[in-house]
């Protein structure tokens, strides 16, 4: 037994290994392990083990533990094992430690004492192995013991010391930021460390902190800046560079930090203009590293303040991840997009079909992040093929989380970007119908209130005809099997309030529905609440215009069912229908008015109306009220307003009963808002139906023993009209509303422009035989259904073999000054621009090539010293051009040759300039270009006559592309 | 930070496991299998990353993997890293791996358990990326062994699998 296998491990271990790895079965698995676990249990507690021995229980216990099953018996031996002199053993105690215990563990307390003392240690693996592990097991009140020597620690003469302490201290301001407050200033020293290893760690926890605070750093920007700077320009030891590209990490560090501090922040951003685009230009694109820098430089340039001749090659790397075949890199390319697309909304229509292709990728992945995009550039104009594309996956998946996440997202759009409403209802229809279970409730709401209210329009006619669409498809749709129970809460209110509302259907015929529902789903009492109240209302509309009721036999037995139902509520509905059906016609009107969701309910707080009563009680000796604060010994008993028989806005008692005296309602004056729990109903926004149907009811009778039902201040929220302008919902109302009107709004400018960049990007690429089908569905996501005429003109003269329109719409994009140049290619002049452009463009007042140049020196030496504070030193500058090392010379020449040499590229900058602002203030000006939204005939036909002109055959491959496309 | 690094065979056995945040046990075990499934669901030739991994772990982690062989090398981080850099350091690792064990195959990571973690553990540190050459990380490690090894008996696993492991 426990023979050596002479392999460092015993032959014990091994067989372990090999026969899990030969099990059949997790149960199998799990046998073996238990097994093992019992052996370690009896092994490890035997007097005198070998040190080796023991090293290797420790080892077979992570191993138990990594499968899964519990090894806590041998933590107190991993926790000795820490203790031994021995290298090899403390090390491997150490990393049983980290795996087994977590910082608040009983243990760690027999821990932190060598810990202590390891961090002393003279050899510098027994201080990596202790750091290592106050890494992973020091809490926050254990980090006073060790922070000084961890401080120590610091300026060790081993770098890879001094990187794992300021890890450590890291460590320590994730967990306990106050801790290690007074110790920022370390990060700050550790910049200029001679490691760049060093420098490279110190940047993980600055970066942290500056996205606490940005403001306190902004000093450090020409800092990393300048490391950034050498970095780049091969200035670390060549053990640096991975894969050609140098220290590749350290630079993606550095530009998420620029792009934190320069966000927002005009004049820090310019610092960086220059270096990110160094980099940029630099970056190899033929290796996984060097796309990941040129990804981080657009996640940069988006953050910064915008740089319009960044921005240009940021939008040229973006197409060059798309265009690869890489997964990985189309899904970096979407990704940037969609940051660049919050600056300048044109660049993705470069990439309309790059980004189609994406959405009709296999990979999960890029399709997710691909709807993202859309989501952030869904607009009036493309949102019904936006939505319906999400609608689609939506159905296809089964993630539930995923699916929760695109539903509330399909909501969200439909309720912002809603062209019409019959097409919201439909949509909400799809949503609820496929993952009705996993939308928030307060969705049903909004539709139920929507079709009521019908996006406030005055237009009474449309209202009632976007209602009757609304019964027609919920009767349509009611026979599915499986509909979520907040979907059929829906269709009960609507065929309740609605079902009879136009008279194209007999009241027996909605009553017999309602009752199938509530027959199809009779253990959802939610569902059956809103039938009974749906019943309620259709019978109460049909007396009221004095016709005769005759309830439905199934009606009446699912009543009678529900009268002796468990849930109270479901019995009170019950009764009230059974009663509001005796009543006479003028009653039934004013208890439950036609047509009266919407109306304001006016709440008497006061229940005034209730003072004759009260006084009447009063007169016949009953006890007056008392306020709950004035109850303390019986005294004052001055104040009140409400009888105390009236019974109590209380929910059902579990306490026993007190003396009557102290019974009286707790509550002072307003019950309404304890009345909510009379009714024991699980969802609140139930009660809001119910009492819209029962309040008005109630203030006409206004018999002291149903005002315990007025729940009003809930339904005045949802149902008034005064509180609309400040809840969400409304604010889509109005969007609706808006888009309803206007129709379509698009800046002309701008599309004009983007044809422009189309069609040069179209003849690029007009070798390949881009699918139709596909350039049709691109339109209508990035063209929108506004500019039908333009767009398909634009790619069908592209789809001739003809450059001259790409020429033409590059020399008048770049002016006339340099035409000639630029002509043959669409990429910018290979920029040296960088520095002057920024200023000729935002402030072309102030800034002269000498204070720039003054600042590029001043970086310079930053590189040497990046601690010390160098803002601006002009007296010095000569000097220090004298001093600078060779590369730094030319850094500044070639700058002082750049900033003199685009001298003439200004003079084009000048002329593109207003050009650009010309977009600038056309997008913000939004021409709007009215028309009609939905189906439109005379549309679908011009649209399919040039479909047709472009040799297409339109019903040829997806008839539902085109049924997007067409209407 | 790094939220975990798993190495998961492609039947679904793990081969190392590192939280950088502590989970309890059973945490872990339930972790590593979604993860694995998740993979083990995704076709080939589609891309490394994922983003939707549902509530089993915070908001807005991502996962990157790398597919070698019969094994996954999956980390775990949330939006403080770049999802094409950790592909690299998945990269680095296991040519790290392959250096220290020449060619490296899912045997020598069963068998030199404590020895991977050692190089882990010089690669990242509590959840940051400590060092990313891995000519840098193996001298470490090798400095670490040699020490070891004149303090006790050398305890690496010869390459040579002996001969009734024959799979």
């Amino acid at each position: 037994m426990g023979s050596q296998g002479g392999f460092g491990q015993s032959k014990e271990f091994l067989d372990l290994i090999k026969s899990i790895g030969e099990a059949r079965s997790k149960a199998e698995e799990d046998r073996i392990v238990i097994n093992e676990i019992e052996i370690l249990k009896k092994r490890i507690i035997e007097p005198d083990i070998p040190k080796r021995k023991m090293k290797e229980y420790i080892m077979r216990l992570v191993y138990v533990e990594m499968l899964g099953h519990d090894a806590s018996f041998g933590y107190i031996h991993a926790v000795k094992m820490t203790h031994d002199d021995n290298l090899h053993s403390k090390r491997t105690g150490y990393l049983a430690v980290t795996l087994f215990l977590n910082e608040d563990h009983d243990l760690i307390i027999l821990i932190v004492n060598t810990i202590q003392k390891d961090l002393k240690s003279d050899n510098y693996l027994v201080v990596c192995a202790a750091l290592n592990a106050v890494c992973k097991l020091i809490n926050e009140e254990t980090i006073p013991a060790v922070l000084p020597q961890v401080v120590d620690l610091l300026g060790h003469s081993k770098e890879a010391v001094r990187k794992k302490a300021v890890m450590a201290l890291h460590r320590f301001h994730q967990k306990s930021p106050s801790s290690v407050n007074h110790l920022v200033t370390n990060f700050r020293k550790r910049l200029c460390d001679n490691d760049p290893g060093v420098m490279g760690s110190t940047l993980c926890p600055l970066y942290d902190l500056i996205s606490e605070d940005v403001n306190s750093y902004k000093d450090l920007v020409v800092s990393f800046v300048s490391i950034l700077k050498q970095v780049a320009e091969r200035r670390l030891p060549k053990s640096y560079d991975y894969h050609q590209m140098p220290a590749p990490f350290i630079q993606i560090k550095l530009l998420k930090i620029l792009a934190l501090l320069g966000s927002g922040d005009k004049k820090a951003s310019e610092q960086m203009y220059t270096i990110v685009g160094d980099i940029m230009r630099k970056s190899d694109s033929s290796s996984n590293i060097g796309n990941a820098i040129l990804y981080e430089c657009i996640c940069c340039v988006s953050s910064i303040h915008p740089n319009p001749k960044l921005l240009e090659s940021a939008a040229e790397a973006v197409a060059k991840f798309l265009k690869n075949d890489s997964h990985n890199l189309k899904y970096l390319g979407i990704d940037a997009l969609g940051r660049l697309i919050k600056i300048s909304a044109e660049i993705a229509e470069q990439h309309q079909l790059a980004v189609i292709d994406c959405l009709e990728d296999p990979d999960d992945t890029l399709k997710r992040k691909t709807f993202e995009l859309l989501y952030k550039m869904t607009k009036p104009s493309n949102v019904e093929v936006i939505v319906d594309r999400m609608i689609d996956y939506m159905m296809s998946i089964n993630d539930n989380h995923y699916k929760t996440e695109i539903a509330s997202r399909c909501v969200e759009l439909a309720e912002q970007f809603a062209p019409s409403n019959q097409w919201f209802i439909q949509t909400m229809n799809k949503v609820f119908e496929h993952a009705g279970d996993l939308v928030n409730l307060k969705v049903a709401h909004n539709l139920m209130r929507l079709i009521a209210e019908g996006f406030g329009e005055e237009d009474e006619t449309a209202d009632s005809q976007l209602r009757s669409s609304a019964v027609e498809s919920y009767l349509r749709i009611m026979g599915e099997p499986k509909l979520p129970s907040a979907f059929l809460q829906v269709i009960c209110w609507v065929l309740g309030e609605y079902g009879t509302a136009d008279g194209k259907y007999s009241a027996s015929y909605i009553t017999g529905k309602i009752s199938d529902i509530a027959e199809a789903h009779s253990t959802d009492d939610m569902v059956k609440g809103y039938a009974v109240s749906a019943l309620m209302k259709v019978y109460s509309f049909e007396i009221a215009a004095g016709r005769k009721v005759d309830m439905l036999p199934e009606c009446q037995s699912f009543i009678e069912e529900l009268l002796a139902s468990n849930s109270t509520d479901l019995q009170q509905r019950a009764y009230e229908l059974q009663s509001v059906v005796g009543l006479d016609a003028r009653a039934v009107e004013s208890i439950i008015p036609m047509d009266a969701s919407c109306e304001d309910i006016e709440v008497d707080r006061e229940l005034s109306f209730l003072n004759g009563y009260v006084q009447e009680s009063l007169n016949k000796g009953a006890q007056p009220y008392i306020p709950e604060n004035e109850r303390s010994g019986a005294s004052s008993i001055s104040n009140f307003r409400i009888e105390h028989h009236v019974p109590s806005g209380h929910s059902l008692r579990f306490e026993a009963y007190e003396l009557p005296k102290a019974s009286v309602p707790s509550r002072p004056p307003v019950p309404p808002v304890s009345a909510t729990e009379l009714v024991p109903v699980p969802e609140p926004t139930y009660h809001t139906e119910f009492h819209e149907a029962v309040a008005p009811k109630l203030s006409v009778s206004g018999t002291g023993s149903s005002e315990i039902k007025l729940r009003l201040d809930g339904v005045q929220k949802k149902w008034g009209k005064q509180t609309y302008s400040s809840s969400s919902p409304s604010t889509s109302d109005s969007d609706i509303h808006k888009t309803q009107n206007g129709a379509t709004k698009r800046d002309v400018p701008s599309s004009l422009s983007s044809k422009a960049r189309d069609v040069s990007y179209d003849s690029r690429k007009q070798q390949e035989d881009v699918d139709p089908e596909k350039q049709k569905l691109a339109a209508s996501l990035f063209g929108g259904a506004s500019k039908p005429e333009k767009r398909p003109p634009a790619s069908h003269k592209a789809s001739r073999p003809n450059s001259h329109a790409a020429d033409k719409s590059n020399a008048e994009k770049s002016g006339p000054s340099d035409g000639g140049a630029v002509k043959a290619s669409p990429q910018p002049p290979p920029d040296l621009l960088d520095l002057g452009e920024p200023t000729s463009i935002s402030n072309a007042t102030s800034v002269d090539p000498f204070k720039q140049l003054e600042g590029l020196l001043d970086s310079n030496e930053g590189t040497t010293a990046p601690g010390s504070s160098s803002s601006t030193k002009a007296p010095d500058l000569m000097s220090l051009y004298g001093d600078t090392s060779l590369s730094g010379q030319n850094i500044g020449t070639a700058n002082l040759l750049s900033t003199s040499s685009s001298d003439a590229n200004l003079i084009s900058d000048v002329s593109h300039a207003p050009d650009r602002n010309g977009h600038g203030t056309g997008s913000a000006v939004t021409l709007s270009t009215p028309l009609s939204k939905g189906p439109n005939t005379k549309d679908a036909l011009e649209k399919d006559a040039l479909v047709r002109q472009m040799g297409v055959n339109p019903t040829s491959q997806n008839p539902n592309l085109f049924k997007d496309l067409l209407g | 930070m790094i939220k975990a690094v798993m190495v998961i065979n492609t039947l679904g056995k793990p081969r190392l496991s590192k939280f950088y945040e502590f989970q309890p046990a059973e945490k872990q075990q339930e972790l590593i299998r979604h993860v694995y499934a998740v993979l083990s669901s995704r076709p080939d030739n589609v891309s490394n990353f994922i983003r939707s991994l549902g509530t089993v772990f915070g908001p807005d982690t991502r996962l990157v993997y790398k597919h070698y062989a019969t094994l996954y090398f999956v980390f775990l981080f949330d939006n403080s890293e770049n999802e094409l850099a950790m592909l690299d350091l998945i990269q680095v690792f296991v040519e790290t791996l392959d250096k220290c064990f020449k060619s490296v195959c899912e045997l020598d990571v069963v068998f030199n358990y404590s020895k991977m973690h050692t190089i882990l553990d010089e690669i990242i540190l509590g959840g940051q990326v400590l060092e990313t050459d891995s000519v840098e990380v193996m001298r470490a490690v090798e400095e670490i062994s040699k020490l070891e090894s004149t303090t006790s008996a050398g305890t690496m696993i010869n390459k040579s699998i002996p001969s009734w492991w024959a799979r």
